[in-house]
């Protein structure tokens, strides 16, 4: 699978022994949802990583998470921008680290999103849940360089309107010309007048041209697979797709073989794979 | 008469269709708009008709005690309505305009008739229902499934 790097900057290369983490700490912590935090880290140097990348970070005598980079990879004075659901017990000490506290970071990891192969086409990005997280480093650089893509369709399904992900950035998204977006949720509120159903009924719904698009998508795995069906429903062939894929990481460099799918490692060879590569794997029960 | 013939001939839905045949259909259509918060129709009323959506939004509710609880939301360019094709021909569920919306209705009664008549009309409409059908199932099963749980 071939990757481009999106900035132009060299990505900082993981420290000389990669299971080492470097040291940074924590400059600020936003609650998004009720269980969802976004953290940002300060680190001593400049932290370039391309779009779909991910830090394995560090909660000292917890443990280590692979936690997918979710701000912009132009604006790294921004700082690393990590957005962490907590479900367990290290990603519950990762999102309530304190601004002060430090944090462990061994990164940047794996293959991220291609945005090369997407200029002069039309783009059609389908998040789910979570999954916008860390596809919103591709949405600020398709959008910081809007004039090099044809149409660009943003679809996001949530579970519900309260669980909608960086509601205000798709707001704000929303008020621009010169991108489509949709929002749905698979259950509404009384005082909910959007879309209602699963973000793969927004796909027939899109206006692209299906034989210039590339798609990105990112969200549950149930949720990617229907969605990359209804996508070749719509006439995109695998070929013009990404995935990323999610799977309990635990080195981050295709050592260990905890995240391994039939011949591949999620966290080196992606987590952002292609989809006729991927669709063989997904597609078998137990991988 | 000749408008909505051309409407019928032109909606999405019917693509693909012969002339006759949609000029077929257009004689059991008529033009029909909703405001806001009006409803097309309600649960367990005669399915008489079914609804090409030609602009606005319809919200498939169920009423529950307490609360309206909203299926799915469908637009321009859908269909709204298959009760119609099955006996005993009523609604499943209130159909409710969330914004101005436009339409063609079609009267069931007249379209199984020439459904009836001709099969071969009855076959080209089946096979425009029957994938709407099965897309709908699949994403109400995966609506069910509640994938953006935290351990999904």
């Amino acid at each position: 699978m071939s990757t481009a790097l999106t900035s132009e900057r060299p990505a900082v290369l993981p420290h000389a022994d990669p299971m080492v983490p470097r040291i940074g700490r924590v400059r600020k912590r936003v609650r998004d949802l009720s269980d969802v935090w976004t953290i940002t880290v300060e680190m001593d140097e400049p932290f370039y990583f391309a779009p779909g990348q991910f830090n394995m970070l560090t909660a000292f005598g917890v443990g280590e998470s692979a936690i997918s980079i979710s701000g912009d990879p132009a604006k790294p004075e921004d700082g690393l921008i990590h957005t962490i659901r907590d479900v367990g017990r290290v990603s519950h000490a990762l999102s309530h680290l304190d601004p002060g506290d430090v944090v462990g970071v061994r990164g940047p990891y794996g293959e991220g999103w291609p945005v090369d192969v997407a200029r002069h086409s039309d783009v059609v990005i389908v998040m789910g849940g979570l999954g916008l997280a860390p596809l919103r480093p591709l949405i600020y650089t398709i959008l910081a360089n809007r004039k090099d893509y044809g149409k660009v369709v943003l679809l996001f399904g949530s579970r519900t309107p309260t669980d909608i992900l960086f509601r205000a950035e798709l707001e704000q998204w929303r008020r621009r010309l010169d991108v489509e977006i949709q929002v749905t949720v698979d259950a509404a509120t009384d005082d909910w007048f959007g879309n209602v159903g699963v973000v793969t009924t927004l796909i027939p719904r899109a206006t692209f041209d299906p034989g210039n698009t590339v798609a990105y998508l990112c969200g549950p795995e149930i949720m990617m697979r229907f969605g990359a069906a209804a996508m070749r429903d719509a006439g995109v062939p695998d070929e013009a797709m990404y995935l990323s894929m999610e799977r309990n990481m635990k080195c981050g460099i295709g050592l260990c073989g905890h995240c391994q799918i039939g011949t591949v490692f999620v966290c080196r060879d992606g987590p952002v794979f292609r989809g006729d590569k991927l669709r063989p794997l997904i597609s078998v029960k137990e991988l | 008469m000749e408008g909505l013939e051309r409407i019928v001939r032109e909606h999405p839905f019917f693509a693909g269709m012969t002339e006759d045949q949609t000029n077929l259909l257009a004689g059991c259509a008529k033009n029909v708009r909703f405001e806001a918060g009006q409803y097309l129709f309600h649960e367990d009323e005669p399915a008489d008709q079914f609804y090409l959506l030609r602009s606005g939004r319809v919200a498939l509710q169920i009423a529950a005690p307490e609360r309206i609880l909203t299926i799915q939301t469908v637009g321009e360019s859908e269909i709204v309505g298959a009760s119609w094709l099955v006996a005993p021909y009523r609604w499943g569920m209130d159909a409710k305009a969330l914004e101005l919306t436009r339409a063609i209705a079609l009267d069931a009664a007249c379209l199984r008739g020439k459904c009836e008549d001709d099969h071969s009309l009855g076959y080209e409409l089946m096979k425009r229902f029957m994938p709407i059908l099965i897309q709908r199932l699949h994403a109400s099963r995966l609506q069910i499934l509640d994938v953006y749980g935290a351990h999904k």
